[in-house]
């Protein structure tokens, strides 16, 4: 390589390093703020190496796999209460009034926006459902995950009134 | 290999070479591509959760599949265009940004169409979704910039420049659904072909979806050979290979 071209490599070379860096820098600083979400036990436990607690009332997003059996309908209304956990043991408790999505089942994981009211309670404005990578017909999910998918519109959630998850246990 | 490449240098072996290749990539890209979609779209078992939702799948994972690799091959032309200064790569600059724009903009377009029914939301400023937008506005970055100027090489230069520096946004792309939690899920073709124990894809969908990523493949560098050579024959229109050429294929 004649050097005129050795140099061009060169000065291109550390432009793009030195871009790197810096956006490495940035995204490292900033990792705690592009998480889209807290898991459970971040709220719960608190966040980070400082275990920063998030106060009450801060609005938040919270992901996590909703509890099977914990699922609760007011009445007959819109208004749904259930738990959910992340990699952890800890739980948190989520209300929610409004259309679930569809994917929304038991053991399904979700990302729920809304108010902390109590350090283990959200209210949620919005619920979204976060399905996994994984693909397969209906017969060979039941088989391998013992899963039968029923959306939450066609599922009759029991109508007990909040009676597991009343206030902050 | 450099004895092997050098003669491509010169504009009008790589147009001599891309007229020979076009019919490799185009006629083979748009049958598997038709193959892939049919059998995608009509054919695959659906999904256990997702139902028939999920087929979009067959169009927005190779779309932005090859938005990435094609950003890697701008890339690649951006280096030898920066770094040796040859005309031919600079052109290939051109041919393969608009392309790989349009990739960007199918895979954001289709994401949002399946994020709405499935996971309740058109757009979430999660960390994919994100980084694939920036993707999106390299591209039309890199285009912007080689318009740019006056003087088209100096143009090329400074969309080589941002077309390399760019190149940080793909591993960003890639792993930002391991690095940190997102609403989009984990990469499926990725576990698919390395945990074979445990597939994360029904071997029913995953056939049709990777003959999809392969017409899309095709398909697009038919294109990406036809806008280059368009370049070529734009810039090299007054020489005389061009010209005795062009009287050739008019008789």
């Amino acid at each position: 390589m004649n050097p005129r071209r050795k140099k061009r490599l060169a000065v291109i070379g550390s432009i793009v390093g030195a871009v790197a860096i810096a956006t490495a820098l940035v995204l490292y600083a900033l990792s705690q703020n592009i998480d889209l979400f807290y898991t459970p036990s971040e709220i719960v436990e608190g966040k980070g190496s400082e275990q920063t607690l998030p106060e009450i009332g801060q609005r938040l997003r919270v992901g996590g796999l909703v509890v099977p059996g914990t699922v609760e309908r007011l009445g007959d209304s819109l208004h749904v209460a259930f738990r959910l956990v992340g990699s952890g043991e800890a739980e948190v408790i989520v209300e929610y009034e409004g259309v679930l999505p569809d994917l929304f089942r038991e053991g399904q994981g979700i990302v729920a926006q809304g108010v902390l009211v109590a350090p283990n309670r959200i209210v949620a404005t919005e619920v979204l459902a976060r399905h996994d990578e994984e693909y397969m017909p209906p017969a060979l999910a039941k088989e391998l995950k013992g899963i039968e998918h029923v959306p939450p519109s066609q599922s009759g959630y029991g109508q007990s009134d909040y009676k597991n998850n009343k206030g902050g246990n | 290999m450099w004895r092997w490449l050098h003669p491509y240098a010169k504009p009008e072996a790589t147009y001599r070479l891309n007229k020979k290749l076009l019919p490799w990539f185009a006629i083979p890209g748009v049958v598997i591509l038709t193959i892939g979609m049919i059998w995608g779209l009509a054919f695959a078992p659906p999904d256990y959760q997702q139902g028939e939702s999920y087929r979009i799948i067959f169009v927005h994972v190779p779309s932005a599949f090859w938005a990435m690799g094609f950003y890697m091959g701008m890339a690649i032309a951006a280096l030898s265009a920066v770094v040796w200064q040859i005309r031919t790569a600079e052109w290939a600059i051109l041919a393969i940004a608009p392309v790989g724009a349009v990739l960007t903009l199918i895979s954001l377009f289709t994401g949002a169409v399946w994020g709405k029914p499935m996971w309740g939301t058109w757009w979430e400023w999660d960390a994919r979704l994100t980084a694939q937008l920036i993707l999106f506005f390299l591209y039309l970055g890199v285009m912007a910039l080689y318009a740019a100027f006056e003087d088209e090489r100096t143009g090329a230069k400074a969309a080589g420049i941002l077309a390399l520096i760019g190149v940080i946004n793909i591993p960003i792309i890639h792993y930002s659904v391991y690095w940190w939690n997102t609403l989009h899920q984990q990469s499926t073709i990725t576990q698919a072909i390395t945990r074979f124990e445990k597939p994360s894809m029904a071997p029913e969908m995953l056939w049709p979806l990777l003959v999809s990523i392969l017409g899309f493949l095709l398909v697009s560098s038919a294109l990406v050979i036809l806008r280059l050579n368009n370049e070529i024959l734009k810039r090299e229109v007054r020489r005389p290979w061009a010209q005795t050429l062009l009287l050739k294929e008019n008789r």
